[in-house]
């Protein structure tokens, strides 16, 4: 039996027209950028055209965008970046208690170097409100961020809202797009952004690889020093191969996003359907607002990774916010900030779907895990039938 | 990341359910943790004559409990004490370092209801 593959959230497969696009750059086209001679400039057309393409799908412009080596980075250069550019006209950061750690952990670093840090609550489905941002802006207020989407519960918060009121109060405001990039439209104008993070793997690109977009006139303390490249925001010979990827897969994903979003949404509203069946479930996150290929549900009385084994035992790969997934003493921070007990945390499950899942692989996975979830109950001394 | 024994016990676990008439119960962990393991014995001349698990836990949790019951079945009562969470997971051949803390507290749970039985039997001279 192969895999279902049911992590999306987590990475999804390299595509084969990406794959294919980036092999020339590997051994062909090895030129460094930098250099002045026929390789060179062909490898820094790449380059280029590249940054034309992600620009021009966030409507941006392509002196706009710094390449990374992936989500993470791309977010703690947004975040620290403007904290130490900044940090003569003031010293607060704002973020919601749900963010992904690169940017919570990030943020909290800052506060051990003497930053104010305010972290905003969520409510129950996950959506930070705009007018607690609005209460939270003081006036040495320099950064703003928060997720365009979650990654656990795939609530999509009012970004648009939020960034015009930062805005409006004069401080930066950035967002870690990383599981909306290649899902949903993306236009930092619309979304009212001075910043924004993508991650190539998270759209059937390559790993290592992503991108910030910078406001212009937006300044920046690099991470990285070292040499000219990206605008002396980012020193370092570029990932070629891995930016000529990440663009191409973007490219595919924003030409396909209407079909493959209509695929998505009916095999993860028949999935939540389904499981919504089994008895004491609970869905997480926004019926309304949510990310396409998001499922997040709790059963009660049984733990996370007991079902996720069960899972693989059975060809299906999921996720959990359980603590001992984690490799932590706590389940999900994002469960708990959105009011659930530390009993109902450790048994979440995710689902997260792709474009290649199919409505029988649903069909199966909804008949194997009631099978799984009552097994387990059997056994839990939680749980009185 | 578990061995062919603890997945052998989590797949099929030995000794699953309550004990009616139990002649001790033991429960450790919690849930804030994540892993909450309930054990009954039944005693029969100071011997451990059968032992039965609950547990809400995860792979090593599940694995733990299910091996106890058979480490602990034809023991007398001071062997059974003598179980120690290090021994279930020799048994087991290892548990991954991070689980050696919160998920491998069987022993602890037989422990507990053996000090139950001791309790509600005490020893009339
Ligand atoms: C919301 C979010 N932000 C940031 C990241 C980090 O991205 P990367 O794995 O590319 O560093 C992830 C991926 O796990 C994510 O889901
Ligand atoms: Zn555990």
């Amino acid at each position: 039996m192969s895999e279902i593959y049911l992590d999306h959230a987590a990475t999804t497969p390299l595509r084969p027209e990406v794959l294919e696009a980036m092999l020339p750059y590997f051994n062909q086209e090895f030129g460094n950028p930098s250099s002045v001679y026929g390789a060179g400039r062909r490898a820094h057309q790449a380059l280029d055209q590249a940054r034309d393409t992600v620009a021009d799908l966030l409507g941006a412009k392509s002196e706009e965008i710094i390449f990374t080596s992936g989500g993470s980075e791309a977010a703690n250069l947004a975040i620290k970046g403007v904290a130490w550019a900044y940090q003569t006209k003031g010293k607060h950061i704002i973020t919601s208690a749900i963010e992904h750690h690169a940017v919570l952990d990030a943020v909290l670093w800052l506060k051990q170097q003497g930053f104010e840090v305010t972290i905003l609550p969520v409510d129950e489905e996950g959506f930070v409100d705009p007018q607690s941002v609005q209460e939270a802006l003081r006036g040495d207020t320099i950064l703003v961020s928060i997720m365009h989407a979650n990654n656990e519960v795939g609530t999509i918060q009012p970004i648009e809202d939020i960034g015009a009121i930062v805005r409006a109060h004069g401080a930066f405001f950035h967002t870690d797009a990383v599981q909306t990039a290649g899902i949903l439209d993306l236009d930092v104008a619309e979304l009212n952004v001075d910043l924004l993070s993508l991650s190539a793997h998270k759209f059937y690109g390559p790993k290592g690889v992503g991108a910030l977009y910078v406001r212009k006139g937006v300044r920046l303390d690099p991470l990285i020093h070292g040499g000219a490249q990206e605008k002396r925001r980012r020193a370092g010979t570029e990932n070629v191969a891995g930016i000529v990827g990440l663009a191409k897969a973007f490219e595919l994903a924003q030409a396909e996003r209407g079909e493959v979003t209509r695929h998505l949404i009916q095999l993860r509203d028949q999935l939540l359907q389904g499981l919504q069946a089994i008895p004491h479930t609970k869905v997480n996150g926004s019926l309304e607002r949510r990310l396409p290929n998001n499922v997040n549900v709790c059963f009660q009385f049984i733990e996370g990774e007991s079902l996720l084994l069960n899972l693989d035992l059975k060809g299906i790969a999921g996720s959990s916010g359980s603590a001992c997934t984690s490799g932590s003493l706590d389940p999900s921070h994002v469960l708990l900030a959105m009011g659930l007990s530390h009993e109902i945390a450790h048994g979440s499950l995710r689902l997260t779907l792709g474009r290649e899942n199919t409505q029988d692989q649903v069909t199966y996975v909804l008949e194997e895990i009631p099978i799984i979830v009552e097994r387990l109950r059997a056994m839990s001394p939680l749980y009185n039938a | 990341m578990y061995s062919d024994k603890v997945m052998d016990h989590f797949t099929n676990p030995r000794n699953v359910g309550e004990i009616a008439n139990a002649d001790g119960v033991g429960e450790v962990g919690n849930a804030r943790c994540g892993d909450i393991m309930k054990i009954w014995i039944k005693v029969e001349d100071g011997i451990i004559q059968d032992v039965k698990f609950k547990t809400f836990g995860c792979g090593a949790a599940i694995a733990t409990s299910s091996v106890i019951t058979e480490m602990a079945i034809g023991k007398t009562l001071d062997e059974a004490e003598e179980i120690t969470n290090k021994s279930v997971a020799e048994e087991l051949e290892g548990l991954p370092p991070l689980k050696m803390h919160c998920s491998n507290l069987a022993a602890d749970a037989l422990r507990a209801a053996i000090e139950d039985y001791r309790k509600k039997h005490p020893i009339t001279a």
